[in-house]
């Protein structure tokens, strides 16, 4: 096996561990990359396909590299509600960037959710897990820039 | 009088307002003070709260507390700044049983838990037989709080009754309705409660090996699980009949099919969360073949209780159909939201006027369900809340999720949001729920683009009845609820804009255009500054075709002079 995914050796290797293994190649490598599955499918004894298929079911599995600060807008009913497609028409118009989309210095990139369970808060996003609530046009623009700067 | 300690809600919406720097700040001035960082208060609108508890026992809340030195000083000198009071009507309506200890415990203090009458249920589930425990269930009336309302007693015989090596109990804690955050809550708040009813079922159903199948969206509450499953190892309390019982905590990967029994099983065993044909039942064989049952946060929380005061004692609450308590995720237009726990059989008037605050002149429906409910109009909140009314509305009880839909909500619009949800998370295993979502899905998005034809109505009943038929799973079966329900009672909305492309609520942008009042303006620029597309002019005219509507300068004009108007 690739060396660089000897940390798989944590977890049994029984199939049911599959999701456990993929999600901690995630957690440590920020997405599942084609050596991952590789590595994964030998480690499981499983083929490749199947590992495919498994992280193509599963809205948490990334297969492409996310920037570096990782931006979520929730999109959960209290959230729409409250105008989180408002929220996505102003992040397009700070940084550019479209749902599913890394920026190309790599320092921003933007994901819908589907809840992120604090929607007396609405509308509602997380940047690196951080929640931020409550958001208008300032607020947004605000956080946006502390982050490029960071 | 003064402080003898101090809580500070810091489960995940009180972080999120900023409670963990209020909670540091305070902890730095308040000397011997002891300061509590507890779980969910419950009135989330306030948030960042702490609570001063004084010598005679008595409390003073603060609302809205900011990391400053001000804030924390007027606290601690118990000023009278900031001060909360629960609201009456709240008081009054609320019987809280589930959510006892939620905001009084610290969720991570195991001695805390058990000072509060914690594994009291236990202990008093292992003095009686397995079969007293099952029956004792059966007594309180228990229905599934996950949204099915099986009656949980039931469940629990089916499982004790069979003969196995090894039997698995899962708790599902995958809570996928958006809108709905009463597991999260439940789990951040009391971990201990919910995993004590999880031994209790074992205790009854003779489990031999313990899931908790937990969103990974919930940091939080995985991480004060683990650190209650380890105090449970320590103090021994998952030795029953001689065997040390494993827990373990699974993260979800997000599937919302993975709510569905079945699918939550093949992706325990780490496959594509597909359902699968029903029987042989779970009870039968489940995980990796074994037995195993599935029960939801909520019920687990409500073990403890039933078992600590008896099955009896417990059904005397709530309505002939529904026993108990219910928690319910308040959210949506309303002025106090947050998380409240009710008696079955309390009115949606009630819930969402007196505890809610909510404006009855503003409100047009409520959504209880989620994506798989439906909604329930204004003129219909007399109705109680309990598992057969609420289904005979055409919405159904669902976990909890309770949104308030204000009357400036489209509810064509409303409809197309849930099934953008639904036939994205179908799973793609049934023809029906795979293709006809999309199908709705895509009528929907054309209604609300104001390219919808007359036949589209006919379309979208004619698809709800067939997806409802043809799908194996709860997700198939009830994705075209939403859909359903408006069209029962907002179908003159939906005719409006197919035949008039007018949108009542004036909220679908293509629809509506935006407009400035010449003779209200005393022309500040300040729309034409905060445009972000330059669609206004020198004159102050909006360009139509440059405006994205997306209300830049209707938030900023300081005459309101800029207002939605349909095209």
């Amino acid at each position: 096996m690739n060396p660089e995914f000897a940390y798989l050796k944590k977890i049994g290797n029984e199939p049911n561990n599959l999701i456990k293994g993929l999600q901690l190649i995630q957690s440590t490598e920020g997405y599942v990359s084609d050596d991952g599955i590789r590595a994964a499918a030998e480690y499981f004894s499983l083929p490749e396909v199947e590992i495919e298929g498994v992280l193509s079911f599963y809205a948490q599995f990334k297969r492409v590299k996310p920037g570096k600060n990782h931006i979520c807008v929730c999109d959960g009913t209290a959230c729409h509600i409250k105008g989180s497609s408002q929220v996505h028409t102003w992040i397009e118009q700070e940084l550019g960037l479209k749902p599913g989309e890394t920026s190309d210095d790599g320092v921003f990139s933007l994901e819908t959710v589907a809840c992120l369970g604090c929607c007396s808060l609405a509308p509602v996003m997380s940047i690196n897990g951080k929640v931020y609530g409550k958001l208008d046009r300032k607020k947004l623009a605000k956080i946006l820039k502390d982050y490029a700067e960071k | 009088m003064s402080i003898k300690f101090l809580r500070v809600g810091v489960a995940s919406c009180g972080i999120a307002s900023g409670a963990d720097g209020v909670m540091n700040l305070l902890k730095e001035k308040a000397g011997n003070t002891p300061v509590i960082g507890v779980g969910c208060i419950g009135h989330c609108y306030a948030e960042p709260i702490v609570e001063a508890v004084l010598d005679d026992g008595s409390s003073i809340f603060y609302r809205d507390v900011k990391p400053v030195d001000a804030d924390i000083d007027n606290i601690l000198a118990c000023g009278e700044e900031n001060r909360f009071e629960i609201p009456e009507a709240r008081r009054k309506k609320e019987k809280v049983m589930v959510l006892a200890l939620a905001g009084k415990v610290d969720p991570t203090n195991f001695d805390d838990y058990i000072a509060n009458g914690g594994y009291e249920g236990l202990k008093r589930a292992l003095s009686l037989t397995p079969e007293e425990v099952v029956n004792e269930m059966k007594l309180s009336g228990l229905r599934g709080r996950g949204g099915g309302g099986f009656p949980t007693g039931m469940k629990w015989s089916f499982l004790a009754a069979k003969q196995a090596e090894e039997k698995i109990l899962i708790c599902n804690a995958d809570e996928g309705d958006p809108g709905a955050f009463m597991d999260r809550s439940l789990m951040e708040s009391v971990p201990h409660q919910v995993l004590e009813g999880m031994l209790i079922a074992a205790y009854a159903t003779g489990a031999t090996k313990l899931f908790i199948y937990c969103r990974a969206e919930y940091p939080m509450a995985i991480k004060h699980l683990k650190i209650a499953i380890e105090q449970i190892y320590e103090n021994k309390l998952n030795v029953i009949n001689g065997r040390a019982l494993e827990i373990n905590i699974k993260e979800g990967a997000g599937a919302f099919v993975c709510g569905e029994e079945t699918s939550l099983i093949a992706s325990l065993e780490g496959k594509r969360g597909t359902p699968r044909f029903r029987p042989p039942f779970p009870t039968d064989s489940g995980y990796l073949g074994h037995p195993t049952m599935i029960n939801n946060v909520e019920t687990y929380g409500n073990v403890p209780v039933i078992l600590r005061n008896g099955g009896a004692e417990y059904a005397k609450i709530g309505t002939e159909g529904s026993k108990g308590t219910k928690l319910f995720a308040l959210a949506g237009d309303l002025k106090n939201p947050g998380l409240i726990e009710v008696p079955m059989g309390t009115t949606l008037a009630e819930i969402v006027f007196e505890i809610g605050g909510a404006d009855p002149a503003e409100v047009k429906a409520v959504q209880t369900g989620g994506p798989s409910g439906g909604c329930i109009p204004v003129e219909l909140f007399n109705t109680p809340v309990d598992y057969d009314s609420l289904k005979a509305l055409g919405a159904i009880m669902g976990s909890g999720g309770m949104i308030v839909i204000g009357k400036n909500r489209c509810m064509v619009e409303t409809a197309r949001y849930f099934l953008d949800f639904t036939h994205r998370e179908s799973c793609g295993k049934c023809t029906f729920c795979r293709i006809g979502t999309t199908r709705m899905f895509e009528t929907l998005e054309r209604i609300v683009a104001g390219k919808g034809k007359p036949e589209d109505i006919t379309l979208l009943e004619e698809l709800g009845k067939k997806i409802k038929a043809g799908s194996l799973c709860g997700l198939g079966q009830t994705a075209p609820n939403p859909v359903l329900a408006t069209l029962r009672y907002y179908r003159h909305e939906y005719e409006a804009h197919v035949n008039d492309h007018v949108c009542e609520a004036l909220q679908c942008n293509a629809l509506v255009k935006l407009k400035l009042d010449q003779s209200k303006c005393v022309k500040c620029r300040m729309c034409i500054k905060n445009c972000p597309v330059d669609a206004i002019s020198d004159d102050f005219v909006i360009d139509a075709d440059k405006c994205t509507r997306c209300n830049s300068c209707m938030d900023v004009c300081p005459k309101k002079a800029i207002s939605r108007v349909s095209e």
